[in-house]
This record gives C-alpha cells, sequence and structure tokens, in this order.
C-alpha cells in the first residue's frame, strides 16, 4: 500500500501545476473564451511543448507510456486552471480509441499529430432520443465497394467545432463500429455552441460521408469493446479533472471566508459558515481518495475496474455538487457573477457530473453489480 | 502508488484471521453479530484471550506489552477483529487510561497498574464529563483540594460509562480556579470503593443501563495517584483524546455492518419481507452507501499510510471521526427500517430467539438509537468542526 507518487510523478505534477498557474490565469481563460474558437491554442500548445499531450501513448509511438496516476496528475492540474483545450477530447478520447481500438498504421498515422498539437479529433458518439450515456448508436456505416458511407446526427460532440477529425460511431451490420472521418469530408456539417461550462460542444451531422476502408477502427463490430474500455478510462480523467476544480474552488472560498468583512467581522468567523466549508473538505478529501482508487483501477479485472471507477463517478458527483453549491453560496451574489472564477468552477462540475453517466447512471451500474466491494463466494 | 498490501501484511492478515476464528467464543460472536448487549464478563473473557496472545493492547509501547506494528498491521488487526465479529475489549483501559499511564504515569504507577489493566483485572472508568461540563469540557468543577498527603473530592461527574462495574476511575478535578479555566485541572486515579463515592445509573433510550452519575462526597484520594503534576492534567486529557486517531472511523465496523446488511438484503428478498419496488430502493440506498465507505475506506488508508511516514498534519485524518460516525449510524438506520414492525419489541436477554439468526430484529432499534451518542462523545462532531475549521482552515 503506498500513497505517494515516485520522482517521475511529482516532478510531472510540478512541471504541470506550475504550467497552468503561471501562464493560465482566470483573465487568460476569460480571454480564450471570448476567441471565435473559445479556447486557446497558445494555451494548447503549451501542452504540447512539455509532453503532455503524448502522455498515455507507447512510447514506440512518440508517447511517454503514462498511465492512471500520470493521466490523473495531469487532469487535475487542469480541472484547477479550468483549462477548456481540448486535452480531454482528443487525447483522452478520441486518444483513448487510437490506443485501444486503431492498427498501428492508423496510430502512426495520427498519433504524431496530436502529440504535436496540430491534429485536433473529437469523438462523436452522443445522440439525442437514446440513454444520455450508452454504447448504442442509431448511426449507420453502410459498407460499399470501396469503404463505408455513414449517416446520422451527433450531440455534445466536446471541441466539434475546432475538430479536424472526427472519430464517428455508427451500427453496421456487425454492430457498433467506430470510423475515422475528416471533417472536411463531403457530408458533413458541423454546429458550434457554447459549452455552460466553458468548453465548445457541437452538433455534427454526417450526411451520405463516404470513406474508405481504412477508415474504420478495429473490425466491425468492436465499437462497444473500445468505447467501453475508453469511457473507463475517461470517465477516471474527469474524476481528477474535477478534484482539481473542488481544490481550486475550496482554495478561493476559503479565503474569501477570511477576507470578506460584514458585520464588522470576516465571514470566516462565523460558526454556520466554518461547519460548511469543514463539509466541503471533507467532500474534497473523500473525492480524492476516489480519484487516487479510479487512476489505480484501469488495468485490474473488468467487473472491479467497472466498479471502482463508478464508484468514484459517483462519489464526485455528490462531492462536486455540495462543493460548487456552497461555494456560490458562501460567496453571496458575487459568486453568481459571470466576472468570477467560483461560479465558472460550479459550472464545470456540473459538467462534469453530467459527461458520461451521472450520479444516477453509475449508481445503478453499483446497483447491477451488486456493489462497490467483491461479492464474497 | 498502489492499493495492494505487501505479501508480508497480507500473511499477518491471515494469521489474525485464522487467529480469531479459532479463539473468538461462539456466544460472543452471535452476541456481536446480533448487537446484542455484552456483559462485563463478556468483554472481560475476550480480552484475556487477545492478552494471552499479546494482542490485547497492541498500540501501546512495546516494552508495556504493545507490539511494534506499522500502521498498515494496526489498521488490518481492527478490521479483521471487526469482520471476525469480535468484541474490541474496554476502550476505557486499552485506548485510554492504558496510553496515558505509559505516558505520563510514574514508575510505580505503571508496575501496579499496566498489566492488570491489560488483562481488565482493573475495570477502568473515565470521570470527564460533568452536569455543566460537556463540549466545554474545561469548565468542569468537581474540586479536589489538598488535605495533607490526600485530595479531597466533591462534586459530580455524568455519562459515566459502566461506572457501575468500575473497580478504578480516571478523572479530571479542579484543583484551582484562579486562572484560566484549562489551568488548575489535575488529573487523579482512585478506587471505586473509596469512602463517599455514590453511583446512580441512568437508563438510556436503547432500555440499557450504561451510563451513571457519579456522586463525591468528601472522597480522600492519596497524592500519590496523580498523573503528571498538579494543576496540568487538561495537557493529560488532551493526550488521551488525540491518541489512537487511525481507529476512530471504526470502518470495520461498518464493512461488517455492510456485510449484514447484503446478506439481510438476500435473506429478505427471498422470504418476501420486501416488496419487488423495496428491494429496489434498498439495493440504490446500499449502493449509495458502499460508495461513500469505500471512499471513507480509502481515506482511511491515506491516513495509514501517512502515519507510517511519521503522520503529521494530514487533512484526510480530520475527516474521519465525523464522516466514520455518520457512516456507522447510516448503517443502523438501514437496519432498523429493514426490522420494521417486527422490531418494534425490545430485546429479551434472558430468552434468546428460537433462531439464533432472528437475533437482528429486536436488536436494531435499540442499537440504532444508542449508536446516536458517537457523534456526540469523544468529542461531539460539532466541536470537531470547529477544531478542523480553526486548524485546518484557519477560520
Amino acid at each position: 500500500m503506498d500513497f505517494d507518487l515516485n520522482d517521475e510523478q511529482k516532478m510531472l505534477q510540478e512541471t504541470v501545476t506550475r504550467f497552468v498557474a503561471e501562464t493560465y490565469d482566470f483573465q487568460k481563460r476569460e480571454h480564450a473564451l471570448k476567441t471565435p474558437e473559445g479556447w486557446s491554442r497558445e494555451a494548447y500548445a503549451g501542452l504540447a511543448e512539455m509532453g503532455l499531450l503524448a502522455l498515455p501513448f507507447a512510447e514506440e509511438e512518440g508517447g511517454f507510456g503514462g498511465g492512471g496516476v500520470e493521466m490523473m496528475i495531469v487532469m487535475e492540474a487542469l480541472g484547477r486552471g479550468l483549462m477548456v483545450e481540448p486535452y480531454f477530447a482528443t487525447v483522452v478520447l478520441a486518444g483513448g480509441v487510437l490506443r485501444h481500438g486503431a492498427s498501428a498504421e492508423q496510430r502512426a498515422d495520427i498519433v504524431p499529430g496530436i502529440v504535436a498539437g496540430e491534429h485536433i479529433l473529437a469523438l462523436a458518439h452522443s445522440e439525442a432520443g437514446l440513454p444520455r450515456h450508452t454504447l448504442m448508436a442509431r448511426a449507420t456505416a453502410s459498407s460499399t465497394d470501396d469503404g463505408w458511407t455513414l449517416d446520422g446526427r451527433k450531440i455534445a460532440v466536446i471541441h466539434g467545432q475546432s475538430a479536424d477529425t472526427f472519430v464517428v460511431s455508427a451500427m453496421t451490420e456487425a454492430g457498433l463500429s467506430l470510423f475515422l472521418v475528416d471533417a472536411a469530408a463531403d457530408g458533413v456539417t458541423v454546429e458550434g455552441k457554447r459549452g455552460y461550462d466553458g468548453v465548445p460542444v457541437a452538433t455534427v451531422a454526417f450526411a451520405g460521408v463516404n470513406v474508405a476502408k481504412e477508415a474504420l477502427i478495429g473490425s466491425p463490430g468492436q465499437g462497444e469493446d473500445i468505447l467501453s474500455r475508453v469511457f473507463e478510462e475517461a470517465t477516471a480523467a474527469l474524476v481528477a479533472e474535477s478534484v482539481g476544480a473542488m481544490v481550486e474552488t475550496f482554495d478561493v472560498t476559503v479565503d474569501y471566508l477570511k477576507t470578506r468583512q460584514q458585520f464588522g467581522i470576516a465571514i470566516g468567523s462565523f460558526q454556520a459558515l466554518q461547519h460548511r466549508a469543514v463539509e466541503m473538505l471533507m467532500q474534497l478529501e473523500l473525492s480524492r481518495s476516489m480519484s487516487i482508487l479510479a487512476a489505480l483501477s484501469l488495468d485490474i479485472d473488468a467487473d472491479q475496474r467497472s466498479r471502482n471507477i463508478s464508484a468514484a463517478k459517483a462519489q464526485i458527483g455528490k462531492s462536486g455538487r455540495i462543493i460548487g453549491q456552497e461555494a456560490v453560496q458562501m460567496h453571496g451574489a458575487i459568486g453568481i457573477t459571470a466576472e468570477y472564477k467560483v461560479g465558472h468552477a460550479f459550472k464545470r462540475l456540473t459538467a462534469i457530473d453530467a459527461l458520461l453517466g451521472d450520479r444516477d447512471w453509475h449508481l445503478a451500474r453499483l446497483v447491477e453489480k451488486r456493489g462497490v466491494y467483491p461479492v464474497a463466494a | 502508488m498502489k492499493l495492494d498490501f505487501t505479501p508480508e501484511e497480507t500473511a499477518f492478515r491471515d494469521e489474525v484471521r485464522s487467529f480469531l476464528k479459532d479463539a473468538l467464543p461462539d456466544d460472543l460472536r452471535r452476541k456481536m453479530i446480533n448487537r446484542d448487549h455484552l456483559t462485563k464478563e463478556d468483554t472481560v473473557r475476550w480480552q484475556r484471550i487477545l492478552n494471552a496472545r499479546g494482542w490485547a493492547v497492541t498500540h501501546w509501547p512495546v516494552e508495556y506489552g504493545g507490539q511494534a506494528w506499522t500502521p498498515a498491521q494496526r489498521y488490518i488487526f481492527q478490521e479483521e477483529m471487526a469482520l471476525a465479529h469480535a468484541p474490541e475489549g474496554s476502550p476505557f483501559n486499552v485506548n485510554m487510561i492504558g496510553p496515558v499511564l505509559c505516558k505520563f504515569g510514574t514508575a510505580a504507577q505503571q508496575e501496579r497498574f499496566l498489566a492488570a489493566t491489560a488483562n481488565i483485572d482493573i475495570w477502568w472508568c473515565q470521570g470527564f464529563s460533568e452536569p455543566g461540563a460537556g463540549s466545554d469540557l474545561a469548565s468542569l468543577k468537581t474540586t479536589a483540594v489538598r488535605d495533607g498527603d490526600h485530595y479531597v473530592l466533591n462534586g459530580q461527574k455524568i455519562w459515566t460509562t459502566q461506572a457501575q462495574h468500575a473497580d478504578w476511575m480516571f478523572g479530571l478535578f479542579r484543583t484551582d480556579s484562579s486562572g484560566k479555566k484549562q489551568q488548575g485541572i489535575t488529573f487523579l486515579l482512585l478506587d471505586m470503593k473509596t469512602p463517599g463515592i455514590t453511583v446512580r445509573p441512568i437508563e438510556t433510550i436503547d432500555g440499557e443501563h450504561d451510563a451513571n452519575e457519579v456522586f463525591f462526597d468528601d472522597v480522600r484520594v492519596p497524592v500519590e495517584n496523580i498523573i503528571g503534576e498538579e494543576g496540568r492534567g487538561w495537557d493529560v486529557a488532551k493526550h488521551l483524546l488525540g491518541s489512537e486517531r487511525s481507529g476512530i472511523a471504526r470502518i470495520g465496523l461498518s464493512k461488517e455492518r455492510l456485510s449484514q446488511l447484503r446478506a439481510l438484503e438476500t435473506r429478505l428478498a427471498a422470504d418476501g419481507t420486501l416488496t419487488g419496488e423495496e428491494q429496489r430502493r434498498l439495493a440504490h440506498k446500499l449502493a449509495e452507501v458502499e460508495v461513500e465507505l469505500r471512499a471513507l475506506e480509502l481515506t482511511q488508508l491515506r491516513v495509514v499510510a501517512a502515519d507510517a511516514h511519521g503522520g503529521g498534519a494530514n487533512a484526510a485524518a480530520s475527516i474521519l471521526k465525523v464522516k466514520g460516525t455518520e457512516m456507522q449510524q447510516r448503517m443502523t438506520e438501514l437496519v432498523t427500517e429493514l426490522a420494521g414492525p417486527a422490531g418494534l419489541a425490545m430485546p429479551d436477554h434472558d430468552h434468546a430467539p428460537n433462531d439464533p439468526d432472528d437475533g437482528w430484529v429486536n436488536a436494531a432499534a435499540p442499537f440504532y438509537f444508542t449508536m446516536r451518542k458517537v457523534s456526540i462523545f469523544g468529542g461531539s462532531n460539532e466541536v470537531q468542526k470547529n477544531i478542523i475549521a480553526k486548524t485546518m482552515l484557519g477560520l
């Protein structure tokens, strides 16, 4: 049993935390949100320079071969800064599909561009009218003589507007399958939207989009297996990001309690607020414990892995809501203004609960599996 | 980072598990499963079995009979004890006065009391709270006035757990009221057979008699029974209340309770007690509680790991008392819900149920009621939050 980071991990944590603190303050973020793309190419290039975009990819593909703990470290730091850049979309989600499903040729083709920060990918999977977190799709891919034809409409595509390439889920005769689709291909329509948390989302329509045979990731029908694995990893990454956002929210709130004066005294001297701040701290520590659990569960057996990851996501759904709401409440009116950081953290925590299965979804999966703990024989 | 125990730790766990399997008497195990009330004899019998193995007072210094265990070993031992349904022994002996004697006792006091305390040849009770001194313990008023080579005690203690069984009391008494209230408090040991002591029972909401009032009427205590210096008892008390932080959440007990709830879930679904909708509701509640328990367990393990490095302030440690007691209480709520109207009848200590598996039904509600105490004693959860706000948040 060991909860310490090793020396390389400590260095990674120090580097990425310093990068976020020094180059991505709240004003920088505000400025990025107001650009047409809604995020900062400069900041993303900074992540690339530090090698963070290479983190999860295998060393022979130009990556660092980082695991769950390394990803936790990076995502927590990005969470502290409320970074809206396409790290999660490109490296974690689409990159995860490439790592778990793509051929060596496909990876050799795409991973270098991701690592350099030049190639933005987005996962186009969710659809209206289906369960909110599911491995199903209504989009179709029909086999043609020289490839596939894709039809369908995807929603909540994170960073869809900036994507150079989409990873698209669609049904074939063999079941759910995944395809690489050039964003500039004929028949692709992207309708970009602003996410309430600052992260751009898009609705993407595919109307008779023709792709080559080589666009298929893995084999036909392999989409469920690939996506379920990727979603587990991505969930662990979101859990870590939420812990970062919670830390930031908590720190800002405690600082405010110490400085804000009312009735001639710092409001942090009021016991009603002190006890609520302590509850925030407790929720934060419980969440951190579960983030560690999720990070250490990525390579264990599939059944226990999904229990652990669902438990972690369920925990941060609850804790994130408590921490976000309490932070806004204790700030008073300033907490609901757009120019103050804490409201944005609250919104990101809300979005994280909604993504990849909310607290109820993960509790339902735990019910189905009869709990978090291994069932005794 | 890794979660697994080392091979040595796993071997240790197996050793503990196998010992408990053989050593714990069946009737005690059954009582614990049913949350039946343990008698003094039950507690003494079990602690002596543990003591014979060298495991009654494991966290005492080795020279006084403790074990040089790592924090992980302590954690494993406590968890295995709980999962095996083993009683904990007397907290007053094991966790309170024992460590105090080890740290503050004179050689003569250690010689006189420590071995007897470990074996419960002496049954201790704690004289801290008073009618006017609960959370504000330092405002206690029971006086100890020096008269030659004795202190003369007058006043009253309250909530004194198991004072009716106690051979000796350790307590806090006021020897000086001129300065700050934390000053002028003295830590004394007294024989409960000393003339002038009256113990009066307090029945609690679980229908049991564990708590008492203790009255002191010119009780003469030899000066040699002082622990530490006169007027420095508050330091001793703070040490006592702060020791054994790693066990305070009682995660093992909650895990044991959870396994019982899981067994009841299966049984009550099979025998028709729970409707389908109730089963679904219960499954959801259990999933929620398991998530929080797992989070708490890992938080405890983080503290255990930090303690292995020498500990120090750890943000995670402070949450254990508050969240651990909330968790224990949540478990008792769930079992009481499952008992339903069948659980209205109070347990009958003289007539065990025909089916030993039915004992939980009547024990559920009394246990729920009594477990409200865990967020009150040892520093109420509100006091804990005050401490966290002050020391960790700087508020």
